[in-house]
């Protein structure tokens, strides 16, 4: 319980900032109010339904264009007329309208949220899709909609949320090798109660978060709604306006939102990041919870696919990762496919000017378009039945790949490069740290 | 409409079904139509469940329900099945907010006593929703909405609410105790 003058966390102070009934008032936790909101984003999976929403609710003019983004990602590319007559729906809305549109192939929308200038920090940025949470690593409020909310938005500029309450995790000590973001987001699932993480802030604190780049951040704030939290933030610091002046070509002078050093958080989580180890998120039988583990308990399982990509593995830093295993082990195994798919069209080119595409073609991996890819099943390289993937993507439910007869895995971009040398699942620290033997 | 009065029979569901239980993200590549995609409702949790659903049917589930996408069909395409109205333990936010948005009547409960079959029924309340199960005369308390979550509720769901107000109302309430 919060009493009238406890400190705000970052939550709070984002959703005062744009609270819609006065900006001198301060919102806190379980108050239910309405928000200006600075941008929101819908995919080619959910834009198409709140452009319908939009017109039942009677919508003939978008609020603010420039601070609706609508991205093709789910699709990319459309592989059915239905999905090419969903996305010719967008394009015409599009014209009309003077919105912000990312065409086929830019990449995931989340990811051109961060790396355009969209979500900035102390923003209020939403998303029409699940993983919006992304752009909590760059100290934006960010969470996942619908399309009816997309389209109120549209509308209105505004929506109602419930302000929060938070979990401060806070991390210390630095990530030893073979060990990565994707481990803390596991460890974190692992630990916490989604029924006490429900509807709850993830805020991430301590002095652990300075050695983490910024894109090892959106890994931690993506999969904040793997752990049943309603956002994952980050306060900013140099990295995060490094990387969006180096991203956007000039310095920013937003105003980041800190939380007071008497905030009211609802639990505390401590982790150290040095004692951490490889995990993996094993696939989940009769609609359970994924079950997390280490991942040297699942040394020798055979693997099919190999998945690196979108918006939790399918950036410049998972792909460095990733070639720094597989320099060092050789030759991919003859019976596994490894399929990449760059989270941008941004990234794409900075693969391919690095000479790091190269590298990961001779190694023998197929690139897809930028774009969602196969994580969700829309498209892109669907499982067949029986099939073993382990990804460095975010989601492992049954079916998420399009094919609910196939396992997936999920561990670090180096766990996948590692099991794409051996064709099983194999601790990277193997391959990277000399003289390492994990103890399975 | 004022208030909420619905009644039905439950569907018991276990924890965790995802919205990709609930619909499967291939079947809404080919369109996003409720009236279609019902027949596909819940076939990866259970082929052919959507011949076994009746009019007015409630779901009745257990914790998490509704997590994993956010994707709005997986509520539309319930209430397409002619289901108003989904019981659980817990929802994921995203589902709950979009249920309410759609006007899904969503009721948060212990749900442990209802079995499959039970004839329910659910009203509101002024701040919460009422679970009467009848086959078992048992009354089950739902957990408190806002008031901005039951007037969208009772305006049968956020498109509902704006063409009547034609915008958010100057609207807040006080932080809960």
């Amino acid at each position: 319980m919060t009493c009238k003058n406890q400190g705000l966390t970052i939550a709070e102070k984002i959703l005062s900032h744009h609270y819609a009934t006065g900006n001198t008032r301060v919102c806190r936790a379980g108050q239910s109010v309405v928000c200006h909101i600075d941008c929101a984003m819908a995919t080619d999976g959910s834009a198409p339904m709140a452009i319908d929403y939009f017109h039942k609710m009677g919508g003939t003019k978008l609020r603010c264009p420039e601070n609706i983004v609508i991205a093709m990602d789910h699709y990319a590319p459309p592989e059915n007329p239905g999905t090419i007559a969903l996305h010719d729906t967008i394009r015409t809305f599009t014209k009309q309208h003077g919105n912000v549109l990312y065409e086929t192939g830019a990449g995931v929308g989340h990811q051109l949220m961060a790396e355009r200038g969209h979500a900035l920090p102390g923003n209020l940025v939403l998303g029409a899709d699940s993983h919006a949470v992304a752009y909590g690593a760059l100290n934006a409020f960010a969470t996942g909609i619908g399309s009816s909310d997309m389209a109120a938005i549209m509308l209105t500029g505004k929506l109602w949320l419930t302000v929060p309450e938070t979990i401060a995790i806070h991390l210390t000590g630095k990530l030893m090798p073979g060990v990565d973001a994707k481990d803390i987001a596991l460890e974190i699932i692992r630990r916490l109660d989604p029924d006490f993480t429900a509807c709850k802030v993830l805020e991430f604190r301590g002095e652990g978060i300075a050695a983490l780049n910024l894109e090892q951040r959106m890994v931690l704030a993506n999969m904040s709604t793997e752990a049943g939290a309603k956002a994952g933030v980050f306060e900013a610091d140099e990295t995060t306006f490094d990387y969006l002046c180096q991203q956007t070509g000039h310095r920013l002078t937003a105003s980041p939102a800190t939380a007071d050093p008497d905030a009211g958080y609802a639990g505390v989580e401590e982790i150290d990041l040095s004692a951490l180890e490889p995990l993996v998120a094993v696939p989940p039988r009769d609609a359970a919870a994924a079950e997390i583990v280490a991942l040297k308990k699942y040394a020798g399982q055979k693997i099919d696919m190999v998945y690196l990509g979108t918006c939790t593995g399918g950036r410049i830093s998972d792909f460095k990762k990733a070639l720094e295993v597989i320099r060092k082990g050789g030759a991919k195994h003859p019976d596994v496919q490894l399929i990449i798919t760059p989270a941008s069209d941004r990234i794409s080119d900075i693969l391919a000017t690095t000479g790091m595409w190269t590298e990961f073609i001779n190694f023998g991996a197929i690139f897809m378009m930028p774009g969602c890819g196969a994580c969700c099943g829309t498209c892109g390289r669907i499982p067949r039945d029986g099939e073993i993937v382990l990804s460095a993507a975010n989601r492992n439910f049954s079916g998420r790949m399009g094919n609910a007869k196939a396992d997936i895995y999920l561990a670090s971009p180096e766990a996948c490069a590692a099991a794409a040398l051996s064709g099983r699942i194999t601790d990277p620290r193997n391959i990277l740290v000399p003289g390492f033997r994990a103890a399975s | 409409m004022s208030e909420i009065t619905l009644g039905g029979r439950a569907r018991l569901l276990p924890d965790h079904i995802n919205t990709d239980y609930i619909i499967s993200s291939r079947r809404k590549r080919l369109t996003i139509d409720p009236d279609i995609l019902r027949q596909y409702l819940l076939e990866d949790y259970h082929a052919g469940y959507a011949a076994t659903v009746q009019d007015n049917d409630i779901l009745v589930a257990g914790k998490n329900f509704g997590c994993g996408s956010a994707m709005e069909v997986a509520v539309t395409v319930v209430l397409a099945s002619g289901i108003r109205c989904v019981l659980a333990k817990s929802f994921a936010r995203s589902y709950y907010r979009n249920a309410i948005n759609n006007g899904l009547v969503p009721v948060m409960c212990d749900t442990s006593s209802i079995c499959e079959g039970d004839i329910l029924n659910v009203h509101s309340g002024a701040a919460a929703l009422t679970v009467i199960n009848q086959t078992r005369n048992i009354k089950i308390p739902g957990a408190e909405l806002s008031p901005m979550m039951m007037d969208i509720l009772i305006a049968g769901g956020l498109t509902g609410y704006l063409l009547e107000h034609g915008d958010f109302p100057d609207f807040d309430t006080p932080a809960a105790q």
